[in-house]
């Protein structure tokens, strides 16, 4: 086990890249704990996989270095890395037993075979797949395939890490979370560093102690599930967390204040000038309906999604959501909304500005 | 609800039947129908009951030329098919060399028989082949003409040379197919070429080797034109093959009888062959599933 370092990394399939555009992976410097359970959150084809071929080693990055504690692993082979990765779709030896499939990684290193049998039964166990230990793996459902995929991922117990690839997309809800749930007990109980590649916010959030939300190549966000819902360093990270995503009015900062279509709105910190593409963020949670307070509202729909509401309209001209906690009613003299002031988070071209003290 | 009961859709299927007797039916009951008679011109036949099956089925010319039969398509299948395998592993799976190389790999598949054989028959000759002429030059003595071995070896070498792409083009077109998920899968365990090879490339090219093996096994037992142009059955009768025996009886001797008797038991043969590789084959696919 190690520490994973990513230096100055960047990625591009195209042989020579002239922009910014060609790059599938722009240039990050990214540092992977030992031991930690890693989320990789992001919409589909913005790297994700990209990023976790090249720490697995399946993809030589165009630039930059991939450290494992302090070696240099950027040109190692995927085999001398030792590390284990799930991929999206099962992957199963057809051909050997269910079994086989298991003590596949541990005979490929030379384990012996007390030892291979005992580790097969314990993954068995977990994943859940002793009764078909003895049957081969051809024919079998495409959700006990991927567990078998997970089992092998998981059987080597001296791996540097383990990656899953969106390894839960087959497998059906109750099932997902049964596995999701393992593999969290998993990495209590045995401290590898797991990456969980996924666009799946409730997934990322659920399984990660730190999520990693990527954008067009980029890692735009570092942080644990709380500070990506209130302080979202990007647009992007407001807009892909929470649901519905944060609102985003274009406004003129001044100070203390913005100026949304002529109204204004009180901020919970200074924040100068600002220049740039101006706008202010703000959940649908912390925004309330009012009957004269804050910006002009119009309601478009109301929709009922079980524990509470969500109001769609428009805040002086611009879409907005706003989220009633259950029981509030819906009236006509809801003209305006009312925003909390220490929620609002200000960004300049998508980046989060930093305020002052007021 | 009631079917409509209309028997003359039958007449729909008519013409299948006619297009089937004229090509197969009749053409079959003649042969059957030369094998139990014998004539001596004039269209007078004589009935002949199984004599002819009995001659056969004791023939030694027969029995040499099955044995010899049998020698040639077990070598050639033993060189093609793990030949096949090796080139279609080694062959580029994308690009322009990949389409390049199926190009050439299947220029010997559309070269017909007869010229194939022509092309070896010229290319080993000792005075005016560059094969012959190569291989005298360097002080080998070959000679397809007089020494059996040196037949024997042209032939084959010929029969690989011709066929092997049909092989490698049935694996390449199973390699296709298999995701690259799986040799990522087979990287990130450990497994080594072997085992990549034996557990995933192995078990994907199973269906198309099984189509292979079989097409090559009945168009080598049937092989006739190639080895005829190039050696014509000889040196002596060292590669007189079934069908060149076939041939020389039924039109270099006229004994239709025995030739309509001798053929009818070969085609059995090679059905019977063909079946046993299928059932074999297929039950240890479906063994495997369980």
């Amino acid at each position: 086990m190690a520490q994973i370092t990513l230096k100055n990394l960047a990625h591009s399939y195209v042989a020579n890249p002239s922009g910014d555009k060609d790059y599938a992976l722009k240039e990050l410097n990214h540092v992977w704990q030992d031991g930690g359970a890693y989320a990789l959150l992001g919409a589909s084809g913005c790297g994700k996989t990209t990023l976790l071929n090249i720490i697995s080693g399946l993809l030589r990055p165009s630039h930059g270095q991939v450290l494992f504690g302090d070696r240099d692993v950027t040109q190692a082979e995927t085999s001398e890395r030792n590390i284990a990765q799930v991929f999206q779709f099962p992957v199963v030896y057809d051909t050997m037993t269910v079994r086989d499939n298991l003590a596949f990684p541990l005979r490929n290193r030379g384990m012996d075979a007390a030892y291979i049998k005992a580790r097969v039964g314990q993954i068995a166990a977990m994943i859940g797949v002793e009764a078909m230990l003895d049957r081969k793996a051809r024919g079998l459902t495409a959700d006990a395939k991927q567990k078998i995929s997970l089992g092998r991922g998981m059987v080597r117990e001296d791996v540097n890490a383990i990656l899953f690839d969106e390894p839960l997309t087959v497998i059906d809800p109750l099932m997902k979370w049964e596995l999701r749930t393992q593999l969290k007990q998993l990495h209590r109980e045995f401290r590898h560093t797991m990456i969980y590649v996924t666009h799946d916010q409730t997934e990322a959030l659920t399984f990660a102690d730190k999520v990693v939300v990527m954008h067009e190549g980029r890692v735009v966000q570092m942080g644990t599930p709380e500070e990506l819902f209130e302080t979202p360093e990007h647009t992007f990270v407001g807009y892909f967390i929470g649901s519905p995503g944060m609102n985003l009015l274009n406004a003129e900062v001044r100070g203390n204040k913005a100026i949304v279509n002529g109204a204004e709105v009180a901020l919970g910190a200074d924040y100068g000038a600002v220049s740039g593409r101006t706008q202010i963020g703000i959940r649908p949670d912390y925004a309330v309906l009012t009957a004269g307070d804050g910006l002009p509202f119009t309601v478009a729909r109301v929709e009922d999604v079980g524990r509470h509401r969500i109001v769609r309209g428009q805040a002086a001209g611009q879409p907005m959501n706003v989220i009633l906690p259950e029981g509030t009613p819906v009236s006509a003299e809801m003209t305006h909304v009312a925003l909390t002031p220490d929620r609002i988070n200000v960004y300049a071209d998508d980046w989060r500005v930093q305020g002052g003290t007021v | 609800m009631d079917k409509t009961v209309n028997n003359k859709a039958w007449f729909l299927v008519l013409p299948v039947l006619v297009v089937v007797a004229f090509s197969a039916v009749i053409p079959l009951m003649t042969v059957v129908n030369y094998s139990v008679n014998d004539t001596f011109g004039n269209n007078d036949f004589f009935w002949a009951g199984l004599e002819w099956f009995e001659e056969a089925v004791t023939s030694d010319r027969i029995h040499a030329a099955l044995g010899r039969q049998i020698l040639f398509s077990s070598i050639i299948l033993a060189i093609e098919v793990p030949l096949g395998i090796y080139i279609a592993l080694n062959m580029p799976k994308q690009g322009v060399w990949s389409s390049l190389c199926l190009v050439l790999m299947a220029l010997p598949l559309l070269i017909p028989f007869n010229v194939v054989g022509t092309i070896w028959q010229i290319f080993g000759r000792g005075d005016i082949g560059l094969l012959g002429h190569t291989l005298a030059a360097v002080g080998i003595d070959y000679n397809y003409t007089n020494d059996p071995l040196d037949a024997w070896a042209t032939i084959i070498v010929m029969d690989v040379w011709h066929w092997t792409s049909l092989v490698a083009l049935l694996c390449y077109a199973g390699l296709q197919s298999i995701p690259n998920a799986f040799y990522q899968a087979a990287k990130i365990d450990q497994a080594s070429r072997w085992k990549v090879f034996r557990y995933i490339e192995l078990p994907k090219m199973q269906g198309v080797l099984l189509i292979a093996v079989l097409l090559r096994f009945m168009d080598s037992f049937m092989i006739y034109t190639e080895p005829f142009v190039v050696t014509g059955g000889g040196p002596g009768n060292s590669t007189t093959f079934l069908s060149i025996d076939l041939v020389k009886q039924a039109v270099g001797q006229f004994d239709l009888g025995p030739a309509a008797a001798f053929s009818i038991m070969y085609f059995l043969v090679i059905l019977l062959v063909s079946w046993v590789f299928y059932t074999v084959m297929t039950n240890l696919e479906k063994a495997e599933g369980k």
